[in-house]
Order: structure tokens, then sequence, then C-alpha cells
């Protein structure tokens, strides 16, 4: 049982009988003012759920205004050992602000966040022009293996889906056209499509999730591991030497494997066709051959570099903004696929706008 | 003689973005010195080695490293100033990708037109100095903790720097290991005549290896006490810096 009782300025709760995580407290709230004198001398039990609720009860109050003196001495030990640093509860800002000042300073920070994007770009041109003059510094030997890395070693998944995206758009193409008698434009339609632009969104989407987010776990756990420091303290560049062999590496390699993306599209179009539909091969390949547009082609090929730009813009971005724990190298792989799959989108569509434009 | 000094900092307040850690932050490193930055944990000395190191910017007042006004100069100066330092990471920050030798020869490659030859067996030879002979092929993740510890500083020291700062070097290192790496420091100071800064709150290396120190005490936010660090545990100037160096037990002894 507790009892609490006001004497002037003094607080005096009388802890008696058996005490435990259910026995109700009647402190006063906040009052900094007062003191508060905790007498315990007719106490038959306790246990450490009633030190707990009792801790909350007094931890707004002053340390110094608490007299626990006269409580059992494994409480007071307790009860000493928490009020040995003053309570500090962490400030959240954003509850305690007007809306207006809430708007306000979301604002600011995405300038900032926009300003950051800005000065990473330019230091990736910088870089760029650097490279062009022959002084930009990385390691040939890390731009080869991360060049196998994200061209030969993506070979494999690049085929497996860019055929079955093929295969897909045979089967459902097939089925719409069938209605009118004209399953054979299927082999139009695949080839048109993949080359156009399934083939690049594609290979982008696999890239962005293997590559891209690879780049974003190996700099973010580069910046973990003070590697990053350790690179600007050595006077180099972290753009010239991680980002920019990246950036290459990605901009040589997204054009192959988009050909190789539109050939097995067009390969999956092909098995569904002659398979399923009955669709003769010759005349598939002969359909295929006359919906074959160079600039449809060319067209993809463009969407694919500007794909592997944004894709290693966004890795590297995350990685070398990565925070310096375990969780933050997370959220940094997070955050470049899903950046860089919202920006390969608002780029296509961009692009298709201007191609229209241009009548491409 | 008059002593040159390395590093001067005056009025140098120091934090992240709005927060400032430490202010009014004004001390003198000797060349040649084993100069020590202590004080609690979170009371802003690694943030003061990041200063100093121009990994974060300061928010106000100045750094001269070697002549060179490191807050305002130009990039160019500064590089000069990069150039002639190194640095041991609380973690050595080896690149995991690369050999110890490709570590210790990057800043070789980078800063020196030496050919490929020259590089190796300055490579071979910074390794040796810091116990590592041989170890040129293997990877940070083939070797221990001490270890990479020591690789890092064959790193920091590749191109002869006039002054190599240490952060935390003792932490996560055993007893022996860790007094092994204070030798080491030791012996750079004597022979290469290297200006050491020290971070740490290991009172073992701080009085073993410490010739200058300041203390930084975290609820003043600046610099409670400069000099020799057993000159300080002799005459404490106050009751932070007399805790810190005893651990707080002496003090125990009084209240008992």
């Amino acid at each position: 049982m507790v009892e609490v009782k006001t004497q002037g300025d003094t607080i005096i709760c009388t802890l008696e009988g058996v005490l435990s995580g259910t026995t109700p407290l009647n402190i006063p709230g906040v009052l900094h003012n007062k003191k508060i004198q905790l007498l315990g001398s007719n106490i038959e039990s306790w246990n450490t759920d009633f030190v707990v609720i009792l801790f909350d009860a007094l931890k707004h109050f002053p340390k110094e205004n608490i007299s626990y003196s006269q409580l059992p001495q494994g409480m007071e030990q307790l009860l000493r050992l928490a009020f040995q640093t003053p309570h500090q509860e962490k400030e959240t800002p954003h509850a305690k602000l007007p809306f207006l000042e809430r708007v306000g300073d979301i604002g600011i920070r995405f300038s900032h966040c926009v300003k950051k994007g800005c000065t990473f770009i330019h230091e990736c041109l910088v870089s760029w022009a650097r490279q062009l003059a022959g002084k930009a510094v990385y390691r040939s030997k890390d731009f080869w293996m991360i060049l196998a890395d994200c061209g030969p070693k993506s070979i494999l998944i690049v085929s497996l889906i860019s055929f079955m995206v093929g295969l897909i758009l045979a089967f459902v193409g097939a089925i719409q056209l069938k209605t009118f008698g004209a399953q054979i434009y299927v082999a139009s339609l695949v080839t048109i499509g993949m080359t156009r632009i399934m083939g690049a969104i594609m290979t982008g989407v696999i890239m962005a999730g293997r590559t891209g987010a690879s780049y974003a776990a190996t700099i973010g756990t580069m910046q973990v591991n003070e590697e990053l420091d350790a690179l600007q303290t050595m006077g180099i560049s972290r753009t010239d030497f991680l980002v920019l062999p990246r950036m290459n590496a990605l901009l040589l390699s997204m054009p192959i494997l988009i050909l190789l993306a539109d050939f097995m599209g067009i390969l999956g179009g092909c098995f569904v066709c002659v398979l399923f539909w009955d669709i003769p091969l010759a005349e598939y390949i002969k359909y295929t051959t006359n919906s074959f547009y160079l600039n449809n082609f060319l067209v993809g090929v463009f969407h694919g570099v500007v794909f592997g730009l944004i894709i290693a813009l966004c890795g590297c971005y995350f990685g070398v903004h990565c925070g310096r724990n375990a969780d933050s190298v997370g959220a940094a792989t997070t955050k470049a696929v899903v950046y860089s799959i919202v920006w390969m989108i608002v780029m296509t569509g961009l692009l298709t706008m201007a191609c229209q434009r241009l009548g491409v | 003689m008059k002593e040159k000094m390395i590093i001067r900092t005056e009025n140098l307040s120091i934090g992240y973005e709005d927060k400032i850690i430490m202010k009014d932050l004004s001390f003198d490193i000797p060349q040649g010195d084993i100069f020590i930055i202590m004080g609690g944990s979170g009371c802003g000395k690694s943030t003061l080695l990041r200063t100093l190191t121009g990994l974060i910017p300061a928010h106000s007042g100045s750094i001269w490293i070697r002549g060179t006004d490191f807050i305002n100069g130009n990039p160019q100066e500064k590089l000069e100033v990069i150039k002639h330092s190194g640095i041991l990471y609380q973690s050595g920050a080896l690149f995991s990708s690369m050999t110890l030798a490709e570590n210790v020869a990057l800043p070789l490659a980078q800063y020196t037109s030496y050919s490929p030859d020259k590089i190796n067996q300055i490579v071979a030879f910074k390794l040796a100095l810091v116990g590592l002979a041989g170890y040129e092929a293997y990877y940070p993740s083939e070797i221990s903790g001490g270890m990479r510890k020591r690789a890092g500083l064959a790193r920091a020291l590749a191109l002869d720097p006039e002054i190599v700062y240490f952060d935390e070097p003792s932490a996560g290192l055993d007893p022996i290991s860790s007094k092994n790496l204070d030798d080491l420091i030791l012996e750079i100071n004597k022979t290469l005549g290297t200006t050491i800064i020290v971070v740490t709150h290991e009172l073992s290396s701080i009085f073993a290896i410490g010739k200058n120190s300041i203390f930084l005490d975290k609820k003043t936010q600046t610099i409670s006490a400069k000099g020799n660090p057993n000159e300080l545990l002799k005459n404490p100037p106050n009751e932070q810096v007399y805790e810190f160096l005893t651990r707080g037990e002496h003090d125990e002894e009084r209240t008992k």
C-alpha cells in the first residue's frame, strides 16, 4: 500500500505491506518545486516490478528533491542507480512545431536533398571531364572486375527474364489477335515491343536490383568501415575512385545486355508462336524481319544507356551518403533500387514524349 | 631553443551541422611530439580528429598545419598538408578488395612517379617496419584485427608523413597487441621523428606514450587541462581530470 500526504513543500510517500507491480501509486505529476520523501520502514516485501513503477512515477522529479534513505537497502540502491543521471527524453521537434513550420521544415529538408543530389551529379560530371582529360584516378583492375560483374555475370538472368517477357507478350497478344484471325502479327508485336522499350526496361529493372543494389551495399559498407574517410584523407576523389569505374562499366554493358534482351524476347515469342499457335517458323522470322526497324532498336539502346547512368548514379549516391551502421546499408540498398526504378520510369515517359515530338 | 609548432589551433569550434560539440579549442602541437587528445566517451575527441584531418568543416576558429591555413587555405595548399599526413583509423580502414600491398601502394601510386618495382620495394619495407614482412599478398579479411591496424599504419606511413593521426589505436585489441602498437608508435616517433597525434581514452597508452596532451571536458565543452599526462596525474588541475586519469578509483577510496 502507498499512502501519499503533502506537508508544505514536501510530498511524503509511506510505503507499507506487500509491494508489487500492481500496487497503485497516486504520486502527483511533475512538481519541480516539491520535495518527495519515501518512507518504507513497514514494508513486508517488495519486488523489482514495484521499483519499476515507482521510478516511472518519480523520473521527472529532480534527483536532489527525492529522499529515499529510509527505504529497504536493496530498493534504495536500485533507485540510487536509476537516478544517477538526470532523466533526458529525446526531443521530437516535429511534434511540437505548428503545421506551417512543419511544412517549411519539410521543404527545407527537401531542398537540402535536391542540393545534395545536384552536387553529386556535378561531382560525377567533373570526374568524367577529368577522365576525358586523362586525369581521373581509378584502378583499371577495379574497372574490369566491376565490368565482369555487371556484364558477363548478368547474361543468364537477363536472358531468362527477357525470354519470359517475350513469351508473355506473345501469349497475351495472340489471345487478342486470334479473335481477328491475325495471330501472325504477334511476331511484329513482340519485335517492336522488345526492341523499342521492353528489352531496355526489363534489363534496367534487373540491373537496378542486381547491380544498383550491389553498388549501394558495397560503397555503404565502405562508409561503415571508414574506407571512404581513408580515401578522402588520402586526397583521392571518391567520385573518381568509386563512382567513375561503376558508371563506365554500366554504360558499356547496358547496350550489349539490351541487344541480348531483345534477341531473347523475340526468341521467347517465337517459342510460343511455333509451339502453341502453330505459326510456321519461316513466317515468324519473315514478320519479325519486316517489323525490325533500326530506329526502334536505337531508341531502345539509348534508353538502356540512360538507365545505366541512372542505376549507377542512384547506387553510388545512396552508398556514398549511407550512414555508419548496418541498418543504413540496408536502407541505402533499398533506396538505390526503388529510386533507380522510379527514375527509369520517369525518364521512359519523358523520352517517349521526346521521341514522339521528334517523330522517331 | 623555441620549439617549432607543426599544428596550431585558435578558438576552434567543432561539431556536426548546427550542433557545436566543443568550442574555444586553442592548442599547439610541437614538431616530433606524441600528443594525446583524451576525454570521456562522447566528449568530441574523434570529432576533433575528423576536423583536424579535414573530414568535417570547423564551425569557427582556425587550424594551422605546417604553416598552412587548413580551413581557409586554397585546395592545393591543403593537398600538400594531406600528402604530409597519415591516418590510422579505429578499424584500420583497409580497402577490403585490395591486398595489403595494394593498400599500401595506393598513396604511392597517387602522389609519386615511382616505377612499379620501386613501389613494390617501398611497400615491402613499410610492411616490414610494422612487423608484417611477407604479408603483401594477404587480403584484410585474412589477417587479425591487430595486424589490420599495423597494415593501416604501414599505409599511413607510405609517403613518409610528418604527422600521423591515430584514432583509438587500442580499441578492440588485447593488452599485448595494444602494448606492441604503443611500442611501435614510440619507435616510429623516435626513429622517423614523426609527429604523432593520438585520440584515446586508454590510460595505459596515455601514460606509456604521451608527451603532451589535452583533456576535453564534455560538461564545459572545451579543454580543461593541458600538459604531460604523468604531470597531470601528479598535479591534476581539476576533479574531472583527476577522476579520468585514476578511473575514479582513488575517488572511491577517498569516500570510503
